[in-house]
Order: structure tokens, then sequence, then C-alpha cells
């Protein structure tokens, strides 16, 4: 217990001495996450409307796969891209293993699907409600799935957050892909992995107490967003 | 006075043929046929499972038929769709303002940025929705919803508009409010097809009254003379107001 109370004083000292190994840290997990994600919901989105309007062979399967990819292992996938970009692998050419790159890939992997899963239920969903008015007006494909995906903006805004809480929490996939080296790939998940692993657990608690202030700002964005947008539009 | 509304109104004659239209093996339409002339309002009156909303939708082409054809001035429903404006009884509503959910039907149709800001204008100022220009359409009132649909069915001069109960869920002064513009629409020369269970509605709007009943149409007459004496029986106990079944 004494060990804990040390530790979170001294990890609240690291914090708000603004620690510039730490905010190094806190930057480049910012970073390749907000990238993964946004690599995830250009890919995602477009997708997950697709899927909602489309009818073809084999759709039903794909809608479940895409539904269990949500629950998708990070280890896993961090060790099927370590796979293809070690040397001997298939893009083992591009020299990406180890580098913030690999690790953007490796997220943008793992949130793809919980974005494109969450937009096609949510634009089947407004499909239902406005496929008559659509058809009515003699709406194309493409300019169908454009409205769907702007009047879905809020709940697909949620979507995306929820792409970002997974992203940033995440330390199997990064690991791997990444290998934690100090000012090159290290984050904070890794770091707290390295730190706890080392014996030092103020670095670790500092990190952890970001990264919980993070998840839980993200949910109360999401929530907030939510019943704004359920007030404004009805 | 119907070959001059004949002459201006590209979709006219409107033309059903034998229609039917099968959900399983019930007949939720069954042999219908019947022409359109002319521009007057004609009102298909039934009571609530006669197979209004689905001829309506057979109209539009939202539906095909099991059986028949369907032409709008020789044309099919699916390639004159544009031409013609729809109301629902439950207006949809996009998650916009009222001006922008105006302005989407007339970006889907590939109207410029320019043109459409005089069109939005002019069609709030026709629905008398310009003060509610920018509040967000959904949380309209049952009556602005519905005028707000109407403007929208009425953009770029169709030459007909059909209507699904369009004040089945309205008080009476949003139904007056919604009914006038229909007067209006139909003053243009769109030629009205609207559907309802309403007999009060049906003798203040209708120039023409076709009565379905069963998903068969067992009247098709100027509304004058329906009023003054149905052939059908059941027609006639409808307009008594007894129920039917």
């Amino acid at each position: 217990m004494n060990d804990f109370s040390n530790a979170l004083s001294t990890a609240f000292a690291l914090v708000t001495s603004l620690d510039r190994d730490l905010f190094e840290i806190v930057g480049l997990s910012l970073e390749i996450s907000l990238t993964a994600v946004l690599v995830a919901t250009i890919i995602g989105l477009p997708a997950g409307a697709a899927l909602a309007l489309s009818r073809f062979p084999g759709r039903r399967p794909l809608i479940i796969v895409l539904n269990a990819l949500m629950g998708l292992p990070p280890v896993v996938v961090g060790l099927v891209i370590y796979l293809l970009l070690s040397r001997s692998g298939p893009l083992g050419s591009y020299g990406l293993l180890f580098t913030p790159t690999a690790m953007v890939i490796a997220q943008s992997v793992l949130v793809t699907p919980i974005i494109a899963a969450l937009a096609r239920q949510t634009v089947a969903d407004l499909h239902e409600e406005y496929d008559e008015h659509l058809r009515a007006i003699g709406s194309g494909p493409l300019q169908r799935m454009a409205t769907l995906l702007w009047d879905g903006r809020f709940r697909l805004l949620t979507a995306i957050l929820a792409g970002f809480g997974r992203a940033i929490a995440e330390v199997g996939a990064v690991l791997i892909v990444g290998g934690n080296i100090l000012h090159s790939t290290r984050v904070m998940t890794t770091t707290i992995a390295l730190e706890t692993s080392k014996g030092n657990l103020a670095i670790a608690l500092g990190l952890g107490l970001i990264l919980v202030t993070l998840a839980v700002s993200v949910n109360a964005a999401a929530m907030l967003l939510g019943e704004t947008a359920h007030r404004r539009y009805g | 006075m119907a070959a001059d509304t004949t002459d201006t109104n590209g979709l006219l004659p409107m033309v059903v043929d034998a229609v039917s239209y099968r959900a399983g093996d019930q007949a939720l339409i069954d042999h219908v046929s019947f022409r359109l002339e002319d521009s007057r309002r004609t009102v298909i009156l039934g009571p609530n499972g006669a197979g209004k909303s689905v001829l309506l939708r057979l109209c539009h082409g939202l539906l095909a038929p099991s059986a028949g054809a369907i032409t709008w001035g020789g044309s099919t429903p699916a390639a004159t769709m544009k031409r013609r404006g729809l109301v629902f009884q439950r207006p949809v509503m996009l998650r916009r303002s009222v001006a922008a959910n105006i302005e989407h039907v007339l970006k889907t149709q590939g109207i410029g940025r320019d043109r459409r800001r005089g069109l939005v204008s002019a069609a709030l100022d026709q629905a008398g929705l310009k003060s509610l220009a920018h509040r967000q359409a959904r949380t309209l009132s049952g009556g602005e919803q519905q005028r707000l649909a109407i403007a929208r069915a009425w953009l770029l001069e169709p030459a007909v508009v059909l209507l699904d109960e369009p004040t089945a869920n309205l008080d009476p002064g949003a139904t007056r409010a919604v009914e006038e513009l229909i007067i209006r629409l139909g003053a243009t020369g769109a030629k009205i097809l609207m559907t309802t269970h309403d007999i009060a509605q049906a003798r203040r709007l209708a120039e023409e009254v076709m009565f379905l009943h069963h998903g068969r149409l067992l009247e098709h007459r100027p509304a004058v003379e329906f009023f003054a004496g149905p052939r059908d029986p059941d027609a006639a106990d409808f307009i008594a107001g007894q129920l039917i079944n």
C-alpha cells in the first residue's frame, strides 16, 4: 500500500511537472492513434455504408465476419502485421517494422472493423427510415450513401470515438510491430508494460493516469455528443 | 377544360391496366383498371386497409405490380418519377434544417447552387415556412412537417403530386392549412392524386372520386355524382358513415 501511495505521489509530480520524456511518449501515442483512426475512418465509413446499402450474395456472412472482427485480439493483429513487414515478409522491402508507421498500420487494422461495423449499423437503421423518400425523389446510390452518412454524422462520430478509445488503449499490436524503442516507438501502453516489469511504478502509474483520463474524456465526449444530437435533431 | 389541362400535362393520360399486387397469397390490389385524363383533383377514398397506400406506391413506381401495367403519358412510373412529387402519411424528415430538407431534393436532381437558393426560398414562401427555415425539421409540429413535405414535393413544377393520407395524423387547424396548400398546388396545373379515409375531406377536396375497398376499385366518378348517390352498396354505406367490412 505504501508502494502504491509513493508511486502515486511521484506520478502526480511527473504529470504536473510536464516531464519531457513523459510528454514525448503521450504525444507519440496520440499521433499514432489519431492517424490510425483517420485512416480507419476514411476506409471504414464508405465501406460500412456500402455494405449497408448493397445487396450481393455472401453479404450476410460478410456482416457477421465484420462484426466479429470488432473483437480482433491486438496481439494477433500485431503478429500478422509483424510477419507481413518483417525482412522476409511480402512487405519487408519497405523497412517499416519497428517504426511508427508500422504501429499506425496495426492500429488501423484493429480500428477499421469497429468503425465499418458501427457505420453499417447506423446507415442501415437510417436507411430503413429514409428509403422510400430517397427512392421517391430518384436518389442514386452514391447520393444515397452521402445523404445517410451525413444524417448519421453524430452516431458516426461516436463510432469514431469508440475506435479511438480502442486504439489508444491497446498494447499488444504496437508492442509487437513497434518494438517499444525509446524516443522512437515508445507509447503510453508499451511504456506502462515495460516500466511495471522493471519496477518503475511511478512513471507507469503516471501514464496510467493520463490514459484513464483520456479514455474517460473520450467516453464523456461521445455521450454528450449523442445527447446533444438527440436534443437538437430529434 | 379537360382538354386544356391534358395538353399541358405531359404525364397524362395515366393508365392503370388490370393491375394486381400480391403479398403472399393475398391480393392487396385486385385487378384494378382506370384512366386519369385531366388535372382534376382525384381522391382515392376507402376504409383503412383498402389498399390505398399500396395503389399510390404502385402508381409512383415504389412497388412493382404482380400483374398488369401502369403508364404515365405512355412511359413507365420509374422513368417519369422525377416529374412527380410524393407526400407520405408520415413524412420523412432528414436530420437537417427545414431549408436543407428542401435543398437536398434539388441537389439530388442536380440543380446548381445558384438556382437552388432561389428555389428554396420560393418553396419556403409557398408553404408558409419562411420563419422556420433554420429550425431542425424533426422538431417541427406534425402539420409543419407535412407542409414541408408538400413544399419538397412541389419543387421543380411537378406534373403530378401524389399524397398518401396527408392529414391522417393532424388536428383540424393543421389539416386546414395542408388542404389549402393542396388546393393551391392543384391550381398551378399539377395533377393531384391523393388518398384519404376521411369522407368529409374527400367532399372538400375531390373533383373526382375513386372508391377502393378490399383492393378493388368499386367506383370511379366525378365527386358530385358520387356523393349524390354511390352505385356500390359498400360505398353508399361508407359515405353514410357506417362501418363496412
